[in-house]
């Protein structure tokens, strides 16, 4: 209301990331998160003769696209206020019941269609508990893990090794030029994109995360976006779960090990502050790629101890939650 | 011109809480585009008559009519639906998305079934400029000016065709030059034949912009006048349920102010936000009144010389030696303590028993590693349930199950058992029954006699008056005036809040 | 002297959720399962099933003390299964590769723990980092700290002080047993025996009035994470203990999930105030005397997972108030 001077009246609004919008303090997890993907790419490249080649890019990719399959899930929750920590436990579920089923003589696709209709049934479910008995997501999605990891193991302990021929060829393409994981992640992560940036859904969750109150004034249906929220994360962990069992052509209860935590520190590396009503899943995407390239970076830094891994990544994590705390105290004034 | 019939009606609204009968057969009446002042000074019942009109609250009883028609809206929602909507100080849209999608939540024009996000700027930059507004629509609401924000709100109201604004203390947080551009903004509203409900605690505003003022103590309207008819100290006078001519009559009954002593307190310079700078000594076995409308900047003056809150400018001195502001722990190991008007939110611990309650301030005084023990905290405890009559069935009842009276007087006597040298009461008698303000009266009176310093906050001028033997008047954030000894009464004290002669 | 007893009625009836869960559990297995509470002595060392309980449950018993303070202060530890993984490398590299006398070894891992605890008291209550993302950062990068610690391998131990942590005994009675039972009395000691536990109630229960009452806010909540962090250290080194090996990758794995399930059976409400030193130790050997019972009527120990899943949704429902509020309503049609 307060005029801005003359040059401040957006003109051209047919860029989607306008420079006064991206130096703005909202987006300045964001900034950050995309600034330390192309700093830490650009230091490896030039530290690291020969990392600017396709295998490690594609390396990159295939080796974090289930993860990444989860944190799209996963930033819709976090985005809406929430926090899902049954991701892991849902992988490995969803993975050990396509390979059982497939043992039983089941073409795969249907088994898969199984799977994923399962996860989300179970996503949706823990979504309307946690908004009608206004439970706290992260005890529910507790019990939702312990619920999962059980119910693998009981399918098998064992890993089974998935024997059919539409399921090998789906697996020899894992090894091709085009990774199905990888397909289905880049699609996931673009669909993901478009719902939450671009329908009234998408905004509808951002409104949730920003306050419940004051989006049920504004005519937010909480419930369903809640329920619908979960269900997503529930679906993308299926999904995680299905091409699993694509890359290493077996299914294992055990898979997903930790993942909710990767998944958590990934979005949160990715600019999305775990209080919700913030964030984006370019940003999430972005996370993903730098979890990536610290893994690939090691070994060609000469580090191949795995622990250095997690600390640097609690060490990003530490420095985006004091600097979204930071955000958040200056938006507050 | 009153023929037709008024474009929101309400008739014998009654809402009655546990203990409480927040609202008492209300009425109330708003034509079209006109602005209408609700007055009254807290639980008055503005905000239950507000919620049971909006739907936030249906009413136990009573009906509320909107162009003639009876409707019964069970939801804030619905209420929009109907065409009534609410603007509250605390903006209630989304911080975190941009002014243009709050706008237009819900309602975002589409192509192809994805957001137009070109569509949805041009249109909202429409919708503000119908409010004669130009703004950034693509900035986060969050980090626009409230004025900005409040803006936006009556903008979305006016899009879903609301009828009916109700303005909920809209201007506490602008400064001038924004409460004029708002008040452009209502007028425009009213000229559409939009009625408004404008609710404020500037008496000055009232005169400035409303046609009729609504007068509500209690839960009952007591008056319901034309403004330009209605002079500001009758005003006052209805707000605070005083009759001009008993005020007249009552007087204090302290003669003479000693004011020889040095002061025990002194704050000099005392400012934070509107609020300030305030200058008040506290003396010795005296009790100072603060007197002053509601978001005059009593409850904000005695925070900041508790050190709830850190002032942004001055000094708080005890005997001379200055006090670092800002920490409670440090007011309180200086002597002040405070009785803090909310006491829900700022004094009980409601899952504590009432000893613990009670023997909280003088434990957190004592170093951790000497706990005062059951039975001390016991001992304490218990003289205290009996010297203030706290009526509990056992010192070990969780306090936040006792009555709102009996929770007071814990919290009274968690600072009465730390024998603080200065002692802040912040509404101390408000929402407890008329016994128990007299025996919390009388407490003063001993508390005094026994060399505290006292600062005495009341929205009841006549208890003030007959507590204080000196009042400090504060109106919009400024020291109005002081007035001490026989120059205390009810009249001068009304005559400073409504700023008759000055500007308010 | 009846205003006593009803004040210690009262801070049973805290705990008395999971009493009557203990209670029921005994009486199934009083019924149930055959010589459950027979006694022998084995080497002059108690044993049977009830003393099996207790010894395994003395690790959940040590972390759900600390949580159940950090929950009362209103907030909650994830790090403690990292911490105890630290604790326990720390005690095993020190005394098995350096030659450190044991209780130097130990002394150490117990000031690590608290360290540890400090960092996210510092967060929580300096920085003023929601608990969940300011132990989160621990929670992923504890595991690696002691892997950095071990070298990545499992550091084996055979100390007789070490080792008699978790196999020794004294008149009877197995050392972990004493060491909860020790654990539980010091706690109750410093938080009941002085005002600490006082402080920790006022500030989990309304914060703003324990600050104006005069109440160290933020030293009492950092205090808890203090406390909390050394006792998930002494739980790590009775995990430690108990397989002769610090496991940097398995210690305490998931056992945050335990420690606060435990510690919210408990009594200790999720949204902070009143706790229960006793009732989170009934909780946790509540949980342990499950799986045991499970056990011992051969139930996998998958199908446990899932038992536990549904205890930890009976326990959310129980202490929501909108469940109360729903059933209420059912009663009265």
């Amino acid at each position: 209301m307060t005029p801005r001077g003359p040059g401040s009246r957006p003109l051209r609004r047919l860029r989607v990331l306008r420079v006064p919008a991206l130096l703005s303090a909202q987006h300045a997890p964001l900034a950050a998160t995309v600034g330390v993907l192309i700093a830490l790419f650009a230091a490896c490249a030039i530290a690291f003769p020969g990392f600017l080649s396709p295998g490690v890019a594609r390396n990159l990719l295939v080796g974090n696209a289930v993860l990444g399959l989860v944190c799209v899930g996963m930033t819709f929750v976090i985005i809406s206020g929430g926090i899902d920590l049954s991701v892991g436990a849902a992988i490995g579920f969803s993975c050990i019941l396509v390979a059982s089923l497939v043992q039983q003589g089941w073409h795969p696709l249907p088994a898969f269609g199984v799977a994923l209709a399962i996860g989300t049934a179970g996503g949706a479910a823990t979504g309307a508990l946690i908004h009608r008995f206004a439970l706290p997501p992260f005890l529910v999605t507790l019990a939702g893990m312990f619920c999962y990891r059980g119910c693998a193991l009981m399918v098998s302990e064992r890993s089974i090794t998935i024997r059919h021929p539409f399921h090998r060829t789906l697996s020899e393409w894992a090894s091709g030029p085009v990774p199905p994981a990888v397909v289905l992640f880049v699609v996931v992560a673009l669909a993901g994109w478009l719902v939450a940036r671009w329908t009234r859904f998408g905004r509808d969750v951002y409104a949730l995360g920003g306050g419940e109150e004051s989006a049920r004034l504004m005519g937010v249906r909480v419930a369903a976006v809640r329920v619908r929220v979960y269900a997503i994360s529930g679906l993308c962990a299926a999904l995680a779960g299905v091409a699993t069992t694509l890359t290493t052509g077996a299914g294992n209860a055990t898979s997903g090990h930790l993942y909710e935590l990767d998944a958590i520190a990934a979005v949160v590396i990715g600019g999305t502050p775990l209080a919700g009503g913030a964030g984006s899943i370019l940003g999430t995407v972005a996370g993903v790629l730098i979890f990536g390239l610290i893994q690939e970076a090691m070994p060609h830094a000469g580090v191949t101890n795995s622990w250095w891994f997690r600390i640097a990544v609690g060490g990003l994590l530490l420095a985006f939650v004091l600097l979204q705390r930071a955000v958040e105290s200056r938006g507050r004034r | 011109m009153d023929d037709a019939p008024p474009l929101l009606e309400a008739r014998g609204l009654v809402k009655v809480y546990p203990g409480v009968r927040a609202l008492d057969g209300a009425d109330f009446s708003l034509r079209e585009g006109e602005v209408h002042a609700l007055m009254g000074e807290n639980g008055a019942g503005k905000s239950t008559l507000i919620k049971a009109l909006t739907g936030a609250v249906p009413p136990d009883s009573g009906e509320v009519r909107l162009m003639g028609r009876v409707v019964r809206p069970r939801t804030p929602v619905e209420g929009q639906t109907l065409g009534i909507s609410t603007v509250y100080q605390e903006v209630n849209l989304a911080p975190n998305l941009s002014l243009a999608e709050n706008l237009l939540l819900g309602r975002q024009p589409r192509r192809f079934g994805l957001i137009d996000r070109r569509a949805v700027h041009r249109r909202a930059e429409e919708l503000m400029a119908r409010l004669g507004v130009r703004a950034d629509v693509g900035r986060p609401l969050g980090s626009l000016p409230i004025a900005v924000q409040q803006m936006a709100a009556i903008a979305r109201a006016l899009d879903l065709d609301a009828r009916v604004f109700i303005l909920d203390e809209p201007t506490s947080s602008l400064d001038a030059d924004e409460t004029a551009r708002l008040f452009g903004v209502v007028r425009g509203l009213a000229a559409r034949g939009i009625g408004v409900v404008f609710i404020t605690h500037f008496i000055g505003q009232v005169y400035d912009l409303c046609a009729r003022v609504t007068v509500m103590r209690n839960g009952r309207v007591v008056a319901v006048r034309d403004a330009a008819g209605l002079p500001r100290l009758e005003l006052v006078a209805l707000m605070l349920g005083v009759s001009i001519d008993e005020a007249r009559a009552i007087e204090g009954t302290h003669a003479r102010a000693n004011s020889s002593a040095d002061p025990t307190l002194r704050s000099r310079g005392l400012r934070r936000g509107r609020v300030g700078p305030i200058d008040l000594d506290l003396r010795r076995g005296a009790a100072l009144g603060l007197a002053g409308l509601l978001g005059s900047g009593r409850t904000e003056t005695a925070r900041m010389i508790a050190g709830a809150d850190r002032p942004e400018g001055g000094r708080v001195e005890i005997d001379g030696r200055g006090v670092r502001p800002g920490s409670p722990r440090r007011a309180i190991a200086a002597g002040i303590a405070l009785c803090p008007e909310d006491r829900k939110s700022d004094a009980i611990v409601p899952g504590l028993s009432v000893r613990e309650n009670i023997a909280l301030a003088v434990q957190a005084r004592r170093a951790w590693w000497r706990p005062i023990g059951r039975r001390g905290q016991r001992g304490i405890a218990e003289r205290f349930v009996r010297s203030l009559r706290i009526a509990t069935p056992s010192v070990e009842k969780p306090a936040g199950e006792l009555s709102g009276g009996n929770q007071q007087k814990v919290v009274l006597a968690r600072w009465l058992a730390a024998e603080p040298r200065v002692l802040l009461l912040d509404e101390p008698t408000r929402g407890i029954d008329v016994g128990a303000k007299a025996e919390i009266e009388r407490l003063v009176g001993d508390l005094c006699a026994r060399g505290v310093a006292m600062l005495f906050i009341s929205s009841e001028v006549e208890e003030v008056v007959r507590v204080c033997e000196r009042v400090l008047v504060l109106r919009d954030g400024r020291v109005a005036g002081e007035l001490s000894g026989g120059g205390v009464t009810v009249e001068s004290v009304m005559r400073l809040i409504a700023g008759e002669g000055g500007s308010a | 002297m009846r205003d006593a007893a009803r004040a210690s009625l009262r801070a049973f009836g805290r705990a008395a959720p999971a009493a009557a869960a203990v209670g029921l559990l005994l009486a199934f297995n009083a019924a149930f399962t055959p010589g459950f509470f027979d006694l022998t002595t084995v080497e002059g060392r108690l044993a049977g099933s009830t003393v099996d309980v207790l010894n395994r449950g003395a690790v959940v018993v040590l972390l759900a003390l600390g949580m159940a303070i950090v929950i009362a202060t209103g907030g909650v530890d994830l790090s403690v299964g990292a911490v105890m993984a630290i604790a326990g490398a720390t005690a095993a590299t020190l005394a098995a590769r350096h030659g450190v006398n044991a209780w130097s070894a130990i002394a150490a891992a117990v000031a690590v723990g608290a360290a540890a605890g400090s960092f996210n008291g510092a967060l929580v209550a300096g920085a003023g980092v929601q608990p969940i993302v300011a132990t989160l950062v621990l929670m992923v990068a504890g595991r690696g700290a002691a892997q950095l610690l071990t070298g990545g391998q499992i550091v084996t131990f055979n100390d007789p002080v070490l080792n008699f942590l978790d196999a020794g005994f004294i008149a009877g009675a197995p050392m972990p047993v004493l060491i909860a039972a020790a654990a539980l009395a010091l706690s109750l000691l410093l938080t009941r025996g002085t005002a600490l536990g006082l402080f920790i109630e006022a500030a989990g229960d309304n914060e703003r009035a324990a600050r104006l009452a005069g109440v160290r806010v933020r030293a009492v909540k950092a205090a808890a994470y203090v406390l909390c962090g050394a006792a998930a250290a002494v739980a790590g080194l009775l995990a430690a203990s108990d397989i002769r090996a610090a496991d940097a990758n398995n210690a305490g794995l998931y056992l945050e999930l335990d420690a606060i399930l435990a510690a919210v059976l408990g009594g200790t409400a999720l949204r902070g105030g009143r706790f229960s030193l006793f009732g989170a130790a009934l909780g946790a050997l509540f949980i342990q005397g499950l799986t045991t019972t499970l056990y011992l009527h051969d139930v996998s120990p998958n199908a446990t997972l899932v038992v536990k899943a549904a205890a930890v949704l009976a326990v959310c429902l129980a202490a929501s108030e909108r469940v109360r509020a729903w059933i209420k309503h059912r009663s009265r049609p």
